[in-house]
């Protein structure tokens, strides 16, 4: 079957990717990594224990430690993929030649996002066989994996869309790194001290929440670092909620907030691209 | 085939454009001609959609680079002065690439890159990665990649900067295949006698305003009011001199007596050079050539330009 991939950038960019040996290397040195943490990790609780087996409560354990292991990869990895991906088409010269040819901007942005995506998904998905050990030993269900990498799918999608658009109204890859890496410690770590913060201003006189707390749901909400908690753990949801006395899903508001922040970051890559013309079809 | 009207670009109170006006006709081949800074492309990015005009408007085969950029870039095969290429992207893939954009299906890019290749001499680098190919290899490859959705017009900014001689001369032959395949051809250079050799019509541009349009022989013309006449005779130079002097349309008379040369500036008529040609002969001077001086686009270009400054 011939698929029809009808996007010349993301083509383009995909093969350019794959060709380099930078991209094969990187592959390489995140599985060794990977793979010494599990074998390690396992080795750890196993032979040196001197109890020669793996409880399913340490396999969750594992499994814990490596979501966040790789949700900390996908924060870090995806904004230095992403943050360049016009400017430097700009730095090189090459973007002119590019916006003169029939293709819309939207088909470029899209190209750009799509293969910086892929790049990581395949990251992903190649350290899905040591990821899958944890399922030997039990305590994990295949659908609570499947659900995380959705959600990891949706946190690329975001932190990559922040990233082109970041890289497109700036003029410099620099200035566009700083900018996206500035948006994603924002997401990750200061919206958990908000969350704290606004937690503390809601319970201040009478030491306990009685008023709903929408802000503190909300900074809760978008943090990538507690949706992983809860899904990891359902009860952490239940503790959100108490917490803010809002009864709705952390899941729910973090998919909300970051459908919204993805559109509006593609959409103004798209309108920013082509910066001096009125209309471009 | 190209209407630019009124065509302006304004940075603050700075006007990269002023007010361009220009007509061309399909088949058309015209040069360019400025100084940095003057205009030149800026003129060619908002022809090839890359810039908004602050006013005025340009129409490519009828469609408006302000409202229909989209149609106008199908029509059009842009080379800016300075450009890059892909890494690890090889010759052939990098035309693959460009084809694609421009919606060419996969069996037609097949055909037509080794033709393109072979138009731009560069067959026997297909294979090549283009990061690694010379100067003018990449400016052949790229004027071969504005080329391949067939486009009726060619913007070119300064397609020969920075080649050696050779390169030179081999883009030139290039550009006069294109030229015979009756594209519309704009091009800027530096390099003005080459301008000369293959446009049709030039353009002066200084300061964001044309200065001066029309065939290269009329801009010369405009020169003409005041030609560089050379005599070289046999023997008998003081006379000759003298004789020429007591003409009223000759100034700034220099003597060469050991070449036996003598060069003036004439400012009349072709008629009144014929008779004071015919009377130096009838004078007895022993003339062995009376030549007119062949002023080339440099000199065009300076005097126009200096002309312009001093207002």
């Amino acid at each position: 079957m011939r698929v029809n991939v009808n996007n010349p950038v993301l083509v383009k960019e995909v093969k350019l990717r794959f060709r380099s040996l930078k991209s094969f290397t990187g592959i390489l040195f995140y599985l060794i990594a990977m793979s010494i943490f599990v074998f390690g990790f396992i080795f750890l609780n196993t032979s040196l224990t001197g109890t020669g087996f793996f409880r399913p409560e340490q396999s969750f354990l594992l499994f814990g430690m490596l979501t966040f292991i790789q949700l900390g990869l996908i924060l870090f990895i995806t904004p230095g993929l992403t943050a360049g991906t016009i400017s430097t088409e700009r730095e090189k010269q090459t973007l002119n030649i590019l916006l003169t040819t029939s293709q819309s901007s939207m088909q470029i942005i899209l190209g750009k996002l799509s293969s910086s995506i892929a790049f990581l998904v395949l990251m992903l998905v190649a350290g899905l066989p040591v990821y899958s050990l944890v399922f030997l030993f039990g305590g994990i269900s295949p659908g609570q994996l499947g659900l995380i990498f959705l959600f990891f799918f949706l946190t690329m999608i975001t932190v990559g869309s922040i990233g082109v658009m970041f890289s497109t109204i700036t003029r410099k890859t620099i200035v566009s790194m700083i900018a996206t890496y500035g948006t994603m410690i924002f997401l990750a770590g200061v919206t958990a001290f908000f969350f704290l913060i606004t937690i503390q201003v809601n319970m201040m006189g009478s030491g306990v929440n009685t008023s709903p707390a929408p802000f503190a749901h909300f900074w809760a909400s978008i943090n990538p670092g507690i949706l992983i908690f809860t899904l990891l753990n359902p009860t952490t949801d239940n503790f959100v909620n108490e917490m803010t006395q809002i009864d709705f899903p952390v899941w729910a508001g973090f998919t909300i907030f970051y459908v919204l922040v993805t559109a509006t970051a593609i959409t103004i890559s798209i309108k920013k691209l082509r910066v001096n013309m009125k209309r471009s079809k | 085939m190209i209407e630019i009207k009124g065509l302006t670009k304004k940075y603050g109170s700075f006007y990269a454009l002023n007010d361009l006006n220009l007509n061309l006709n399909e088949g058309t081949v015209f040069g360019f001609v400025g100084a940095n800074g003057a205009g030149k492309s800026t003129t060619f990015s908002i022809l090839a959609t890359l810039l908004q005009p602050t006013a005025g408007d340009a129409f490519i085969n009828g469609k408006s680079v302000k409202t229909e950029p989209h149609e106008v870039r199908k029509q059009i095969g842009y080379m800016p002065d300075f450009f890059g290429v892909y890494d690890q992207l090889k010759a052939d893939e990098y035309l693959d690439f460009y084809g694609a954009s421009y919606g060419i299906s996969v069996a037609k890019r097949a055909e037509l890159i080794p033709q393109l290749l072979e138009l731009v001499n560069l067959s026997h680098k297909r294979y090549e990665y283009v990061d690694l190919l010379s100067r003018g290899m990449k400016q052949r490859l790229c004027l071969a990649r504005s080329l391949i959705h067939d486009p009726k017009v060619l913007i070119l900014d300064e397609p020969a900067s920075g080649l050696d001689p050779r390169a030179r001369v081999e883009m030139r032959d290039i550009l006069r295949q294109l030229k015979g395949m009756g594209k519309t051809i704009l091009i800027s250079s530096h390099i003005l006698p080459e301008l000369a050799e293959m446009c049709d019509e030039i353009g002066v541009i200084d300061g964001g305003r044309l200065i001066a349009h029309g065939s290269v022989s009329d801009i010369q013309a405009q020169l003409k009011g005041e030609r560089l006449i050379t005599v070289k005779l046999k023997g008998l130079t003081d006379r000759a001199a003298r004789f020429f002097e007591e003409d009223p349309f000759v100034t700034g008379l220099e003597q060469y007596t050991e070449k036996h040369m003598i060069t003036f500036k004439y400012r009349g008529s072709e008629d009144d050079q014929m008779r004071l040609l015919k009377h130096a002969m009838e004078g007895q001077l022993s003339i062995l050539s009376f030549a007119e001086q062949e002023t080339d686009l440099e000199d065009v270009f300076m005097e126009i330009t200096r002309g312009v400054e001093t207002v």
